[in-house]
């Protein structure tokens, strides 16, 4: 139906146009004053007018409809199935009753419920036509406004490029948006989170359980939500990740700046770009089926007892998709010394590798450290690696063969399957959201503002 | 005639800066000395001798190939990957384009000051003692100093720079960092200097202090000098050599070359017919 | 002015000691330049073990082994008015019978395990789309278990003991017999990319990824390429200089740097809880995809604007044309290869994403292809990664060859939009 609707916008906008255009191309042709805009303008004006409140009331409908009939349908349940029952049982109320439209019934469903169903079906049905109509409706009303406006002077262009403007602010302001949709959910959540855990309790904590009981009866602990050992599980993948990255992304950058000639740079820098490209569930699972078993055996011919999901392995594969993104920051900054500095190291009788260790590489360090940061960041983002490799029991330790999980991994965990949002458990993630998003924003900020101020040196 | 002499003698013509026609004993000997970018050639067959304790300047329009073939004098031609050298160039009687030699030892000798100051991002102290603490020219903390003074005395400016020696080199003046750039040279004393326009990038004052210390030190360095202005060329040196769309015109003592030209593109070089 | 004579000379330079200090110092560069060939040797190398680890144990997903079984689907047992009703399992059983005379009734079950636990749904599907079928027999090619394809392919080796396998003796006498018949055959696996998702490895396949996938991208798409365009324009061709667009400018940079898993959280908060959307679909799938490429898509728009260059701008003014039409219709054509470059890398970057569309629960086990963007799906990362937790030794197989799939079409987008760039890209 939401197609038929947005069909139904196009066409009414479309004979807006044509409308519009026709009634511009007459002033053209009859009237005796010179006519501001051209035809077509006065076309786009009313089509404009007529397609976006259409669109923006159709949007509207089809995001609230959902809601609003599932609480209709909550209040037309009898008094004594909805008096007193919890937020989660009126959700199963209403996921039986939908179950039912659908034909996707398990057992036979109380009388209560297959009325409901039957009022969904209707109530649905008209929904979908009233929808339609109120949308005919609009869209006519407001063609018969705007063409009434049209004249000979009319500044249809002016408008036209005004609401177009308009528009384009609103695409920009999405950015901001969406920044603030992702603090507002955040906070939001975790504002909830706190409610039940405490803050002191949940950032200084060293026991992360967060598995609560199901039943109401059942004898377990009530779920333990102390973070550290989450966030050092995290920082010791992150650490291994970048001691792996950091040596081979540096030296490949070093390499490929002094020593390479153009026909190596031009067939290694491509290479990185697909080390770089390669999605990271495909390093995840290249951590599993490869690289875990390897460090495993290694361990044991060593005579070490290695987790089969050790931090090492994870961390290690982190490093590889890491390596890419500190090779091309780093080579960037090196690049960016200009090249006077190196011909003045050169000329007076130092190596290469003095002029690069002693010369490019001081000059360059505050880019190449905004990319090691950002790197950083990106590592303790990185989410599918360390869901596949790394472990799911918060171990409090920095024992690199030990299995350890970490604040991504705990997210995903926590909230795949079935979510509801008044658990702890689920409300949790979006706690841990909350301190990623912070922790990697201000590194992010932070190399940003290395890395531009770096710049700015020497353009 | 000895070397002392020589020196006493241009002392002696300091006042109008008259370049000595005295014949003195070679240092660079180049001899048909090509070089190619790529498929095109940017200098054809040069051969010229440059005499020590003496400022040779390279004059010509620009493209000419002036600084092409002073880059050849210490290598830094090999920095760029598709140039190529072709000809015999002797330093000292050593050819330096001999595949046995080490280019750190000739940069080492022949040392190079560039168009636009680029001293690096360290301090004043660190920027002089870069060269001889790289080559082992000296090894206390007190031989660093008394090489790090010396040769700012020689740039002309200790006096200026003796308080913040340890403040970054790049925080000076356009002519203060280009002296800065030429005490660096002189620091781990080499004996030829290159100079690739020293003195385009600064004012007239920092100009004429740059070209005054180049007179000065004539007196132990042998100097060549790529320049753009002919006055320059005139002001300073001893010998000049015209380049041409990269031949080599005409080359002869300085005053010989500027008043009576046996070329006629000279002529018209020099009287501004082009340029 | 001091006039001490330049101490260098052939003596000094040519000394032992500073011979073999230079020696000292040429061993140094030799050094980093070692080391720098072996870090880009490391790079490449492991590189070159991820591709190989992925096509060694992915290529035998691309054939599948098949047994040829003649079915008599006889008019008894399935009527021809329904043939969607009958034991479809009682014909196979039948078959088996005919074909293997010898089997005893002990050892009958393990021969009924060779062949995928679905063969009766496969021939019965056959069947209701060829009702002529009925009363005739007909040669199935019906694929073969898990293990036993595992057998063929020499992943499992008759020679490990028994017990140590997932295939019995009997059923390994009884595959050499099927071979030595010339019953067995292994063809190319369209199932790979025709079949929707399956608990048997041997019937899996990314039909619905893949349309799931495209469905995502396709929202993607139609959300990030006209909201980037448009965004980008207004920031590069008409915001003042303001905190506000400082604020935006920061904002973007800032965006396009968030961890992807947090965007899943946006997803999961906004749409899913606030909005009501459905959960596992690809329409919220591609929109929080195209809000993580966003950034990306403006970047590279912005970029592509700055390319062109000003005096075509002043050139339109200049007769008169407003600003509205001279990017319309001037700086936004020349703009376009760039523009569109962008969005290929940006979508091929979305394709490969995992996170955000598994906590919008674009990771159910879904066994027929989406119908369209509401329906429940997975993606081909997010298959990728339910294969990749399946426990069953064939799913390894499927998991690789599932990334090879996945970097085929990231390699052909690399492809095209290397190619528009060389292509359409013009140089100022």
């Amino acid at each position: 139906m939401f197609g038929y609707a947005l069909l139904l916008i196009i066409a009414m906008s479309l004979i807006a146009y044509f409308v519009g255009r026709s009634a511009g191309s007459r002033f053209a042709t009859n009237s005796q004053e010179k006519i501001h805009s051209l035809p077509s303008y006065h076309g786009a004006f009313v089509a404009v007018w007529v397609g976006i409140p259409a669109l923006i009331l159709l949007l509207l409908w089809v995001g609230l409809q959902g809601t609003a009939i599932d609480q209709l349908l909550l209040s037309s349940l009898p008094e004594q199935m909805t008096e007193g029952a919890s937020a989660s049982q009126l959700n199963l109320y209403l996921q039986e009753i939908h179950n039912v439209t659908t034909g996707r019934v398990f057992g036979e469903p109380s009388p209560e419920i297959k009325a409901a169903a039957e009022r969904l079906i209707r109530w649905e049905a008209i929904a979908r036509w009233a929808m339609l109509v109120v949308i005919l409706a609009l869209t006519i009303v407001v063609l018969m406004i705007t063409r009434a406006q049209l004249s000979p002077r009319f500044r249809a262009r002016n408008n036209v490029e005004r609401i177009v403007s308009g528009l384009m602010i609103f695409c920009a302001t999405l950015a901001i948006l969406t920044t603030l949709g992702i603090i507002g959910s955040l906070l939001f959540e975790a504002w909830a989170f706190f409610q039940m855990v405490p803050v002191s309790e949940f950032l200084f904590g060293l026991n992360w359980e967060p598995q609560i009981p199901i039943r109401e009866d059942q004898v377990a602990a009530a779920g333990a939500f102390g973070a550290i050992p989450v966030f050092t599980g995290t920082l010791l993948i992150a650490f291994i990740a970048m001691l792996v990255a950091t040596p081979i992304g540096l030296l490949t950058a070093i390499y490929l700046v002094e020593y390479a000639s153009d026909r190596v740079r031009s067939t290694v820098k491509p290479i990185m770009e697909i080390l770089a490209g390669v999605p990271t569930v495909v390093y995840g699972f290249f951590a599993v089926l490869i690289v875990a078993p390897a460090v495993r055996d290694f361990g044991s011919v060593l005579g070490l007892a290695v987790s089969p999901n050790s931090a090492l392995a994870a961390g290690g594969v982190m490093g590889i998709m890491i390596i890419p993104f500190i090779s091309s920051l780093s080579d960037d900054a090196l690049n960016a010394v200009p090249r006077a500095m190196r011909d003045g190291s050169l000329a007076m009788g130092s190596t290469r590798s003095e002029t690069m260790l002693n010369v490019l590489l001081p000059a360059a360090l505050p880019g190449i450290m905004g990319g090691i940061l950002l790197a950083l960041s990106r590592a303790i983002g990185e989410t599918m690696i360390v869901v596949m490799a790394a472990g799911l029991i918060a171990n409090l330790t920095f024992n690199p063969v030990d299995s350890v999980t970490t604040v991504t991994v705990q997210i995903v965990t926590l909230l795949i399957g079935d979510t509801s949002f008044d658990s702890p458990k689920t409300l949790a993630a979006f706690a841990l959201g909350l301190v990623l998003f912070i922790i990697t924003l201000c590194l992010n900020v932070l190399a940003i503002r290395i890395v531009q101020k770096y710049r700015e040196k020497y353009d | 005639m000895s070397a002392v002499a020589v020196a006493a003698n241009d002392k002696a013509f300091e006042t109008v800066r008259t370049p000595d026609p005295e014949p003195r004993p070679i240092k660079i000997k180049a001899s048909d000395v090509s070089v190619f970018y790529g498929e095109k050639q940017a200098l054809f067959d040069v051969s010229i001798d440059i005499p020590e304790r003496a400022v040779t300047a390279f004059i010509g329009p620009s493209g000419c190939g002036k600084s092409t073939f002073l880059r050849c004098f210490n290598r830094m031609n090999d920095t760029i990957d598709i140039c190529r050298v072709t000809g015999e160039m002797l330093v000292s009687d050593a050819n330096i384009y001999d595949p046995r030699l080490d280019v750190v030892e000739l940069r080492a000798r022949v040392g190079m000051v560039f168009q636009k100051p680029n001293p690096f991002p360290k301090s004043i102290w660190d920027n002089i003692a870069y060269g001889p603490k790289i080559h082992g020219l000296a090894k206390t903390k007190a031989e660093f100093d008394v090489i790090v003074e010396e040769s700012l005395q020689k740039a002309g400016l200790w006096n200026e720079v003796k308080d913040r020696l340890h403040e970054p080199g790049t925080g000076l003046s356009g002519g203060q960092q280009q002296r800065l750039c030429i005490a660096r040279a002189v620091a781990v004393s080499p004996e030829v200097i290159l100079m690739d326009e020293p003195c385009s990038a600064l004012d007239p004052i920092a100009t004429a202090k740059v070209e005054e210390l180049i007179d000065e030190l004539r007196e132990n360095y042998t100097i060549v000098i790529v320049t753009h202005s002919m006055q320059q060329a005139a002001r300073v040196s001893q010998r000049t050599a015209f380049f041409h769309l990269g031949i080599l015109v005409e080359e002869g003592p300085t005053n010989v070359l500027f008043t009576s030209p046996k070329e006629k593109r000279t002529q018209d070089y020099i009287t501004g017919r082009f340029g | 002015m001091s006039t001490t004579a330049p101490t260098s000379t052939d003596s000094f330079w040519h000394s032992e000691a500073a011979i073999a200090r230079r020696k000292k110092r040429h061993g140094a560069d030799r050094r980093l330049q070692i080391f720098g060939i072996t870090a880009i040797t490391i790079a490449i190398g492991l590189l070159g073990i991820l591709i190989v680890s992925l096509v060694s144990t992915g290529y035998q997903a691309f054939v599948q082994t098949e047994i040829a079984l003649p079915v008599n689907v006889s008019s008894e047992e399935v009527s021809r008015d329904d043939p969607s009703k009958g034991d479809y399992r009682d014909l196979i059983r039948q078959a088996l019978h005919a074909e293997f005379p010898d089997v005893g009734d002990s050892e009958f079950r393990q021969l009924e395990q060779m062949l995928t636990r679905n063969a009766q749904f496969i021939v019965r599907d056959r069947v209701v789309s060829n009702p002529s079928l009925v009363g005739q027999t007909t040669t199935f090619h019906i694929p073969m278990a898990d293990p036993i394809d595992q057998l063929n392919k020499g992943v499992i080796s008759a020679e490990t003991p028994e017990d140590r396998r997932r295939v019995s003796n009997v059923q390994v006498e009884l595959f050499d017999q099927m071979e030595q018949r010339g019953l067995v055959s292994t063809p190319f696996n369209w199932g790979l990319f025709f079949n929707a998702d399956s608990r048997f490895p041997e019937l899996a396949g990314l039909a619905g990824a893949i349309v799931g996938s495209f469905y995502a991208l396709l929202v993607c798409f139609l959300i990030s390429f006209p909201v980037g365009i448009a965004a980008a324009v207004y920031l590069e061709e008409f915001a003042p200089k303001n905190r506000l667009t400082d604020i935006i400018e920061v904002n973007i940079n800032n965006l396009a740097a968030v961890p992807s898993v947090v965007f899943g959280l946006l997803g999961l908060a906004v749409f899913l809880n606030f909005f009501g959307l459905p959960r596992s679909a690809p329409l919220v799938g591609g929109m929080v995809l195209s809000l993580m490429t966003l950034p990306t898509m403006i970047i590279v728009t912005r970029a592509s604007l700055k390319a062109v260059p000003p005096s075509i701008r002043e050139g339109a003014l200049g007769m008169g044309a407003s600003k509205h039409q001279v990017i319309t219709q001037h700086v936004l054509p020349l703009a376009l290869p760039g523009i569109l470059t962008g969005t290929i890398l940006g979508l091929a970057q979305a394709l490969g994403e995992t996170a955000p569309l598994l906590l919008i629960g674009m990771n159910a086990f879904i066994t027929s292809p989406p119908g369209g963007i509401m329906e429940p799906a997975t993606a081909l990362p997010t298959q990728i990664f339910i294969w990749a937790d399946s426990p069953e030794r064939g799913f390894v197989a499927r998991t690789s060859a599932a990334i090879l799939v996945l970097l085929g079409f990231l390699i052909t987008m690399n492809m095209i939009a290397i190619f528009l760039r060389s292509r359409l890209e013009r140089r100022w």
